[in-house]
């Protein structure tokens, strides 16, 4: 049922007197609650773009130069998102070891962007471009910093995931934890691209 | 359409929907049960008491200001600063702590699983934590009272450069106390908002379709979709506003000469400030405005006995100001220098807003007409609301129009209008809701006495508060003013009678203030003395009053879950036998219309 014919019932005399079986979506609670909890993230982001944009105009910027250790990190982030997705279908194909070799290697490749984002950091301290140097520096530094936030939360749920599985836990068990961590990681991912457009663009 | 034009067979009745006890978790120790409660009902109770204790606060605060205002330099430890720094703590706590955390956190969490027979909230471990990330963000902000140089006095639209200057009150300490705190709300409210969207969302009980449900937790629901878009502009300003006032970034501060000396920042955008904070702020009044009109819709059915007018019209309404909410925020920065036709287009949205916040206001008042009215105390706070959100809204329609809001910018035309309609207005439902719903908090009725001294000394004495504001607006007497210079404390083209008019409102205020001691002490004395209330003192068809226990136990409804036949509204039914039919009741047994 669309959403309009929904708003459009007329409560007071549609099905008075009956229940009706529509009550929540199909989806799993922690799907849904993932993809609200995604649109507040996208709502922070977005509004950072915004941001970005404007102070751009201003006559003070100057583009920061682009670390090559970014299109590491970012081909990292690619492999990691992958490696999970691979853990994702794997589980749902009940296939243990590959739930676990994905899951594994998606979570330490994330930690490695992580590391990455760190060096890159490191690197653009050391020439001289700090977080105050200039408003381009300052958003940088600011949009890898939440991103790399929001990874870190992720890598939690992960290894929530992880050490149950290691613990013996059934892979039906830990199939939704698998599946929202890869949808996460996804998310995350095109937020990163996105972000890193913005970069090499402007 | 007849009534009875539905066709379907006896075993389209679902036979209740019994739920395993293993559903619900069971603390077992005293502090698991009362303080890290997981319960939502005991998580709303703890939002509300905390929220009104700061709110408490903020009153006192107000109080303060307006004896400066009336009497200058009497009180002496009202300096120019600590008058500011009241200003900016007395609105801060009042939108944000007090109204947001007690309109969701605290009405959304006890109703929202009671009104849609639900257990509880989906995560309720999750609501949990929102709480105590609340009470660190409220902690965080009262320690700015104990820091050098006291809390932030930049107003509490945080405007820089201004807010994080030397000479503001509270640049050193205040300012990064107070963003951190609103950090710590923003992340704790996401938690509990996330839980109030998918529990509306996932958790109905069985036959509660969307369009079953009543107005109140669309309104809440709404609401909380908004904040939890909105807050996010509000958390990445307090960040990078801390970034340019602890590491010396530029995102906000243009190169500045402070005390006589160049500061380092260079370039930065106050006005970029101003866009995020507003797209936070307006949203903000709606978050707090949406809950109130979804209160209000609640009270008005049921005492007056009769279905909620246009109950489709009012949920698009609640709807649609919830998506134009979004596309207003400039109509803050009219003097802010911008291009007309910016101006022309947020004038135009703003306006625009008046359409579906008539047609809500239209169908209480529809309601009313021809309505079994009982004047009981819920129900006066509730006409009470009507009254004063219409005087809101409509000098809001003046100052929604850039030409009239230049001249009236900044003075107390402008604190009359947001207080009647975003302060007074939600604080009135948030009483109503109070006295509605306090017999099934504590199963006992408050005192009818005291809530009808409690409604007509805060209904009246708001009217003397606000009423000659405008005139001092008009009058052209600035806002946020310690003192007016000249003789007297009183610049020249300030007549004596306008002074008499603030010692008025100060007069008023500190009767206002203190009459809230009465309700306070009706709160405590009902609560084991008042009169028993037994499930469903008012009659009512919505859920919450169905319950099996008074006050709900910790799982709510029982053993089985309830089913519902019918939407929210079904009151004075014509050939049913009482005057009002529960949303669980089905076709039949003395329904007005077969089975």
């Amino acid at each position: 049922m669309s959403i309009f014919s929904t708003l459009s019932t007329k409560p007071w005399v549609a099905e008075r007197g009956y229940v009706s079986d529509s009550h929540g979506f199909g989806l799993p609670t922690a799907r849904v609650f993932l993809s609200v909890f995604l649109g507040v993230v996208t709502a922070i982001f977005g509004l950072l773009t915004a941001a970005y944009f404007i102070r751009m105009t201003y006559a003070d910027w100057q583009p920061l130069p682009v670390p090559a250790l970014l299109w590491l990190n970012t081909a990292i982030l690619i492999l990691s998102s992958v490696a999970l997705q691979w853990a994702r279908t794997s589980a749902r194909h009940q296939q243990a070891d590959r739930v676990r070799r994905g899951l594994l290697a998606g979570g330490a490749l994330a930690f490695a962007f992580l590391v990455g984002q760190f060096l890159v950091w490191q690197q653009l301290g050391s020439l001289g471009y700090f977080v105050d140097t200039n408003p381009s520096n300052s958003f940088f530094y600011l949009i890898t910093g939440l991103h790399g936030l929001h990874l870190l939360g992720g890598l939690v749920a992960w290894l929530r995931a992880s050490l149950r599985l290691w613990r013996g836990a059934e892979t039906d068990k830990i199939r939704m934890s698998v599946e929202l961590c890869a949808v996460y990681w996804h998310f995350l991912l095109l937020v990163w691209l996105v972000m890193f457009g913005l970069l090499l663009v402007t | 359409m007849a009534l009875t034009d539905v066709t379907h067979d006896a075993q389209d009745f679902a036979p209740p929907a019994e739920v395993e006890e293993a559903e619900v978790y069971h603390p077992k120790t005293w502090l698991g049960k009362y303080v890290f409660s997981q319960d939502a009902k005991i998580i709303a109770l703890q939002y509300s008491i905390t929220a009104m204790a700061v709110g408490l606060l903020a009153l006192v605060l107000s109080v303060l200001m307006r004896v400066q205002l009336a009497w200058p330099g009497a009180v002496s430890f009202i300096t120019p600063d600590a008058y500011i720094q009241f200003v900016t703590m007395h609105g801060m706590i009042m939108v944000v702590y007090l109204l947001t955390a007690l309109f969701l956190g605290g009405f959304g969490n006890y109703l929202i699983p009671l009104m849609l027979g639900a257990r509880d909230m989906v995560f309720p471990y999750v609501n949990m934590i929102s709480y105590w990330i609340y009470l660190v963000a409220v902690l965080i902000l009262l320690a700015s009272f104990f820091v050098p140089g006291g809390p932030t006095g930049s107003g509490w639209t945080l405007y820089p450069p201004q807010a994080i200057l030397p000479g503001t009150p509270g640049s050193d300490w205040g300012i990064t106390l107070m963003c951190i705190s609103l950090g710590f709300f923003v992340i704790g409210f996401t938690m509990g908002g996330l839980n109030y969207v998918v529990t509306v969302l996932q958790a109905r009980t069985r036959g509660m379709t969307l369009m079953r449900m009543p107005l109140t937790i669309w309104a809440i629901f709404t609401a909380t979709v908004l904040a939890l878009l909105a807050f996010p502009a509000l958390l990445v300003s307090a960040i990078m506003m801390s970034l340019d006032n602890l590491l010396g970034t530029s995102y906000f501060m243009p190169a500045i000469i402070s005390l006589g000396q160049q500061l380092d920042h260079s370039g930065g955008s106050p006005i970029l400030f101003q866009h995020l904070f507003w797209f936070f702020g307006h949203p903000e009044v709606y978050i707090v405005a949406l809950p109130a009109f979804g209160v209000i819709s609640e009270l008005i059915s049921v005492h007056a006995r009769k279905n909620i007018f246009g109950y489709r019209l009012m949920v698009w309404a609640i709807v649609v100001i919830g998506g134009l909410s979004f596309i207003v925020w400039a109509h803050h920065m009219y003097v802010s220098g911008m291009n007309p036709y910016f101006g022309f287009f947020f004038a135009t949205t703003t306006l625009i807003i008046a359409v579906p916040t008539a047609i809500k206001v239209y169908n209480w008042v529809l309601t009313l007409w021809q309505g079994n009215i009982r004047l009981n105390v819920p129900m006066l706070f509730a006409i009470g609301f009507v009254f004063t959100f219409i005087n809101g809204g409509l000098t809001g329609i003046f100052l929604g129009n850039v030409i009239i809001d230049v001249p009236l910018s900044d003075t107390y035309f402008v604190v009359a209008h947001f207080h009647m309609v975003m302060a007074v207005s939600p604080i009135l439902a948030v009483f109503g809701a109070v006295y509605h719903w306090y017999p099934k908090i504590t199963g006992r009725m408050l005192n009818e006495g005291m809530g009808k001294f409690h409604f007509w000394m805060t209904f009246v004495g708001l009217y003397c508060i606000y009423y000659p504001m405008h005139y001092l607006g008009i009058l052209g007497v600035p806002r946020r003013y310690f003192a007016n210079a000249g003789a007297n404390g009183l610049p020249d083209w300030f007549p004596e009678s306008a002074q008499m008019v603030n010692v008025g409102i100060t007069i008023a205020a500190i009767i206002v203030a203190s009459v809230q001691l009465v309700f306070l002490y009706n709160l405590y004395y009902s609560a084991t003395r008042g009169k028993p209330a037994g499930g469903n003192p008012w009659g009512a068809t919505t859920l919450e009053w169905q319950t099996a226990d008074t006050p709900p136990t910790h799982g709510n409804f029982g053993k089985e879950l309830p089913s519902v036949y019918r939407w929210a509204y079904d009151y004075s039914v014509p050939g049913a036998e009482e005057d009002f039919i529960p949303q669980n009741v089905p076709a039949g047994k003395g329904t007005g219309h077969a089975s």
